[in-house]
C-alpha cells in the first residue's frame, strides 16, 4: 500500500485512465507516481529538479530524470503521453505560459494544480496585516519563496479562455476537502484543471 | 565441460569463477573493417546463473581497468576496482546475481591485444593488431556471453568507458539488455576528450623505446612516456578542489626538512608532482603501452550517434531496455552536460530513463569511491523489474 496522497494528487490518481503513459513534472520524491504505478498500471515518467527528490524516486524503481521544466520539457516529443501533469509547480516556473504550451504538446491531455492566490486567508494576510501572505500552502517568507509567479484561480480560467484551451475538469479543494466552483476563486486553498488543446 | 548451464553443474564447471582465460574461435568482425580470430577473453564470473536465466548482469570496465571487479588485482594485490558497488550486501550482489566482467579487448589482462601473440606470425601483435572499437569490445563480450549461456542480461552497468560500452550495448544488442546503467560517462569523446589522449599518445611514441611498438622481445617498455600518459591522463580524473584540498601548493617532505623546501631545482618539490609521478611509476607495473595506444583511440572514435544516422536518439528507438544515467557535478572529464544530451535522445526516443547528477568533490573519479547516493540510486534501478 502507498502513502496517502495529497488531496489534489489523489484526484489527479482518480482521474488518470488505467494503464495510461504519464509524464509527472515537478514529481518530488515520486509519490503520484509509484501510486500510478502500483495501483493503476500507469507507465509513468518523471521530471524533478531537485537531486536529492531525484535519487528517492530513482531508488523506489521509478524513471525519474533531474531536469527543469523551464528548460528540458523541449527535449519531449509531441504527443508522447496519454497526460502530462504540473502538480503545484505551475507557480514556480519563469515561464508558466510556455511550461503550459509543453503540456499540452507532450500530453494529450495535462492536469494542472496550483495554490489559489485568492484564497480568502491570503486575501485578509494582505488586506489586514499588509504582509505577504505566509499560509500552510505557502509556508515560505517573500525573499525565499520558490513561488515566482502568484496566480489565482480567476486568473487561470481567464488565461485558459484566452488560450482557447479545453478545461474537461477541475476541482477546488479547501482544507484538504471539494468546495464548489462558483465561490471558488474566494473559498478554495487549491485548484486542479484538466486541459486538452 | 558442461555444455550447458545449470545450478547443479556451475560448481565444477571451468567456465565459471575467478582468472578465468578463454580462446574462442571467432571470427569477430571488426568495425574498422578487419577480422579478429581467434578472439581470447580474460574474465570473472561471481554467483551463479539462475534456472531461467534472468540474474545475469555484465560490467563494463573503464580505460585501465579489468576483469578483477571484485577480487584481488593478481600483479598489485589491491581489492577489485569496484567493491563499492560489486560485493556481498551491495547493489550487485553475488548472492543475487550472476555477475560477469571481461576485459577489454585491445587490453592487456588476457584478452586479445597488440602484446598477445599472432597466430599468423607466432609473434605479439605489436601495432600489427588491428585498431578496434567500443563497440567491437561490445561484440567481443556478446560472444562470451554466448559462451557462457547468457542469453538476456538483466543489466549491463559501466562507469566512463564503461559507461560508454554499456550505452552501445543498449545501441547495438537492444534485445539482449533488459537494463543499462551509464555513470559517469558520455556517448561521443569531445575535442578536449581526444585532445588529452593526443598527448598521452604522442608521449609514449615519443619514448625511444616505444620502437613503433615492437618492444616486447627486448623486455624494455617504454615506460617512461606510459608514465607521461598516466600523469596527463590522471589530472583529468581529478577536480580542482579535490587536488587543492589534498595538495594545495604544500611541500614535499625531505629527510632533512620534514616541512618540505623548495630545491631550487627540478625535484618533485610539490606534493602533487610526487603524487602524480608515483600514479605514472605505479602504472606502467600493470599495462602495456601498446594497449593504452589502442583502447584510447577506440574511445577517441566514439560517437554513438555518428553510427545512428548522426542523431543519437536514433539508436534507442523503439527501445525497451530500461535506462540509469548517473553523472558528477564536479566530472569535467565527461561532464553533466554529456549525460543530458544521452538523457534527451532517450526522451526523444520514448525511452525509460532515469538521470541524476550527483554531488561529489573528487571529479570524475568520484564513481570509484565512497558514493552512497550513487549504490542507493543504482540499487533501487536494479530491483524494479517491470
Amino acid at each position: 500500500m502507498s502513502e496517502a496522497l495529497r488531496p489534489d494528487l489523489a484526484i489527479i490518481a482518480r482521474h488518470v485512465a488505467r494503464g495510461a503513459r504519464v509524464l509527472d513534472i515537478g514529481c518530488g520524491d515520486g509519490q503520484l507516481m509509484a501510486a500510478l504505478r502500483d495501483e493503476a498500471g500507469v507507465d509513468a515518467r518523471g521530471l524533478e529538479i531537485d537531486p536529492a527528490n531525484v535519487a528517492s524516486a530513482v531508488a523506489r524503481g521509478l524513471a525519474v530524470v533531474q531536469g527543469d521544466a523551464d528548460v528540458d520539457l523541449a527535449g519531449y516529443p509531441d504527443k508522447g503521453f496519454d497526460y502530462a501533469i504540473l502538480s503545484q509547480t505551475l507557480q514556480t516556473a519563469r515561464a508558466p505560459d510556455q511550461v503550459l504550451d509543453h503540456l499540452l504538446r507532450i500530453g494529450n491531455r495535462a492536469f494542472v494544480s496550483f495554490p489559489n492566490f485568492a484564497h480568502w486567508r491570503v486575501r485578509l494576510s494582505l488586506l489586514w496585516g499588509g504582509r505577504m501572505p505566509v499560509t500552510k500552502l505557502l509556508p515560505e517568507q517573500w525573499y525565499d519563496t520558490p513561488n515566482i509567479h502568484h496566480v489565482t484561480i480567476d486568473d487561470f480560467r481567464a488565461f485558459v479562455r484566452q488560450r482557447r484551451i479545453t478545461v474537461e475538469g477541475s476541482w477546488f479543494l479547501s482544507r484538504g476537502r471539494p468546495t464548489s466552483a462558483a465561490a471558488a476563486n474566494f473559498r478554495a486553498e487549491h485548484a486542479v484543471f484538466l486541459l486538452r488543446r | 565441460m558442461a555444455a550447458s548451464v545449470s545450478t547443479q553443474s556451475l560448481g565444477d564447471d571451468q567456465r565459471f569463477g575467478l582468472s578465468r582465460h578463454v580462446v574462442l574461435p571467432g571470427p569477430l568482425r571488426l568495425d574498422g573493417g578487419g577480422f579478429l580470430s581467434p578472439v581470447e577473453i580474460g574474465y570473472e564470473t561471481y554467483g551463479t546463473l539462475n534456472a531461467d536465466g534472468s540474474n545475469a548482469i555484465l560490467i563494463c570496465h573503464a580505460l585501465t581497468g579489468d576483469q578483477h571487479v571484485a577480487s584481488p588485482h593478481p600483479r598489485t594485490g589491491k581489492p577489485g576496482w569496484w567493491t563499492r558497488l560489486v560485493g556481498e550486501g551491495k547493489p550487485i550482489d553475488p548472492a543475487r546475481h550472476f555477475i560477469i566482467c571481461s576485459n577489454v579487448i585491445g587490453s592487456c589482462m588476457g584478452s586479445s591485444g597488440p602484446a598477445t601473440i599472432d597466430p599468423s606470425t607466432a609473434e605479439p601483435w605489436g601495432m600489427r593488431f588491428p585498431v578496434i572499437t567500443i563497440r567491437d569490445m561490445v561484440r567481443a563480450q556478446a560472444m562470451l556471453l554466448d559462451h557462457l549461456g547468457v542469453g538476456v542480461l538483466k543489466a549491463v552497468v559501466g562507469g566512463s568507458m564503461g559507461g560508454m560500452q554499456a550505452i552501445s550495448w543498449a545501441a547495438t544488442l537492444p534485445e539482449r539488455v533488459r537494463a543499462c546503467v551509464m555513470v559517469a560517462s558520455t556517448a561521443r569523446h569531445s575535442a578536449q576528450n581526444i585532445a588529452f589522449h593526443e598527448v598521452g599518445r604522442q608521449a609514449i611514441m615519443a619514448d625511444p623505446k616505444w620502437r613503433g611498438g615492437a618492444y616486447y622481445e627486448s623486455n624494455d617498455p617504454p615506460a617512461a612516456g606510459l608514465a607521461v600518459a598516466r600523469m596527463a591522463a590522471h589530472i583529468t580524473y581529478l577536480s580542482e578542489a579535490g587536488l587543492t584540498e589534498k595538495f594545495g601548493r604544500r611541500l614535499q617532505a625531505r629527510p632533512d626538512r620534514p616541512d618540505g623546501a623548495k630545491s631550487f631545482g627540478f625535484d618533485a618539490d610539490f606534493q602533487v608532482e610526487s603524487y602524480l609521478r608515483h600514479q605514472g611509476l605505479s602504472f606502467v607495473d600493470r599495462f602495456d603501452a601498446n594497449s593504452y595506444l589502442y583502447i584510447t583511440r577506440a574511445l577517441d572514435y566514439f560517437d554513438l550517434a555518428e553510427e545512428h544516422g548522426g542523431l543519437l536518439a536514433n539508436a534507442f528507438r523503439g527501445t525497451k531496455t530500461r535506462f540509469c544515467i548517473v553523472s558528477f557535478d564536479t566530472d569535467w572529464l565527461y561532464p553533466t552536460s554529456e549525460s543530458r544530451s544521452v538523457v534527451q535522445a532517450l526522451n526523444a526516443a520514448g525511452a525509460a530513463a532515469s538521470f541524476v547528477e550527483l554531488s561529489s568533490p573528487y571529479g570524475h573519479d568520484a564513481f570509484l569511491l565512497e558514493a552512497p547516493e550513487m549504490n542507493r540510486v543504482i540499487d533501487g534501478f536494479l530491483r524494479a523489474e517491470p
